[in-house]
């Protein structure tokens, strides 16, 4: 905890982060530029088709969807039990950020659906609450904008944050507890096969380090705007 | 690297187009922002 309080300080995370961006910056490049090499190189799949080039780029943005959602959680918890000082800006900043992956992972998914299941979309228990996720994110956001006293707009939004992260599990277990359409799990249980291993892990890295550097970026812009905004005001009073 | 997607090329490319240019949209808008907010406090440090 000592640790995320020494970083939670403004100048500390602005220091921090500005020595981290350019790594995270060309990873993601780097690892983009790899995966989209391994996903274009790798054979179709006996049962599937071409069609397992878009799970390179559906897999990432769903498990980006959820990741991004479970550091609003935690920044949330943050903010609402040991008032993190950067937390609730570190919330804000992510959420856009989850609401584009998940936007990415129901379009993809969509458009492997059509030809794999004969329909873009069925309301089965995975991709219903995926969906469940995007609302969530669009009334997170909905929620800041609308109040205009900023620490209650960071208080409701944190405990609408931590309500709603009661739709990770669900997302993540809802193919063994339903029967779905959706495939189960296949990464961590070996079920993939080899040869697509090495693009989807790269493809997750890209993603993964490409969130981490927009999050950063937008979480430093939040703080430069706040020191821009007290300047005006102490300028006018 | 093999770019024949038959017979579902209708998917798979627009899968691809759509997650480039949501990628690259949040990148711009995400580097924009920041520029335009560092350019607005040195402004305002300079006055």
């Amino acid at each position: 905890m000592q640790f995320l309080f020494r970083y939670a300080n403004p100048h500390n995370f602005m220091r921090l982060s500005g020595a981290v961006l350019p790594f995270t910056a060309i990873g993601a490049a780097l690892a983009l530029i790899a995966g989209l090499y391994f996903a274009f190189s790798v054979p179709p799949d006996y049962q599937q088709g071409t069609t397992v080039k878009i799970l390179f780029i559906h897999v990432p943005a769903a498990i980006m969807a959820m990741v991004a959602y479970s550091s609003i959680a935690v920044c949330s918890l943050l903010s609402l039990v040991w008032r993190h000082p950067l937390s609730d800006t570190a919330a804000r900043a992510c959420a856009p950020l989850g609401a584009m992956f998940t936007v990415m992972g129901l379009i993809t998914g969509a458009l492997w659906g059509k030809p794999m299941w004969g329909t873009y979309w069925v309301w089965d228990a995975r991709l219903t609450s995926f969906l469940l996720l995007l609302f969530i994110y669009l009334g997170y956001m909905a929620l800041w904008s609308a109040i205009e006293d900023e620490i209650k707009a960071a208080r409701a939004a944190a405990i609408l944050a931590l309500v709603g992260a009661v739709n990770i599990p669900i997302i993540k277990f809802s193919v063994e507890w339903w029967n779905t359409l959706h495939q189960g799990e296949t990464i961590t249980t070996g079920k993939l096969a080899a040869v697509y291993v090495p693009a989807l892990l790269t493809m997750m890295l890209a993603y993964f380090l490409l969130f981490l550097t927009l999050w950063m970026i937008r979480i430093r812009t939040a703080i430069v705007e706040r020191r821009a905004r007290n300047l005006m005001q102490g300028a006018a009073s | 690297m093999n770019f024949d997607m038959s017979p579902y090329g209708a998917f798979i490319w627009p899968a691809y187009g759509v997650s480039v240019l949501a990628l690259s949209v949040a990148t711009i808008w995400t580097v924009c922002a920041w520029r335009r907010a560092k350019a607005k406090l040195a402004a305002l440090e300079n006055k």
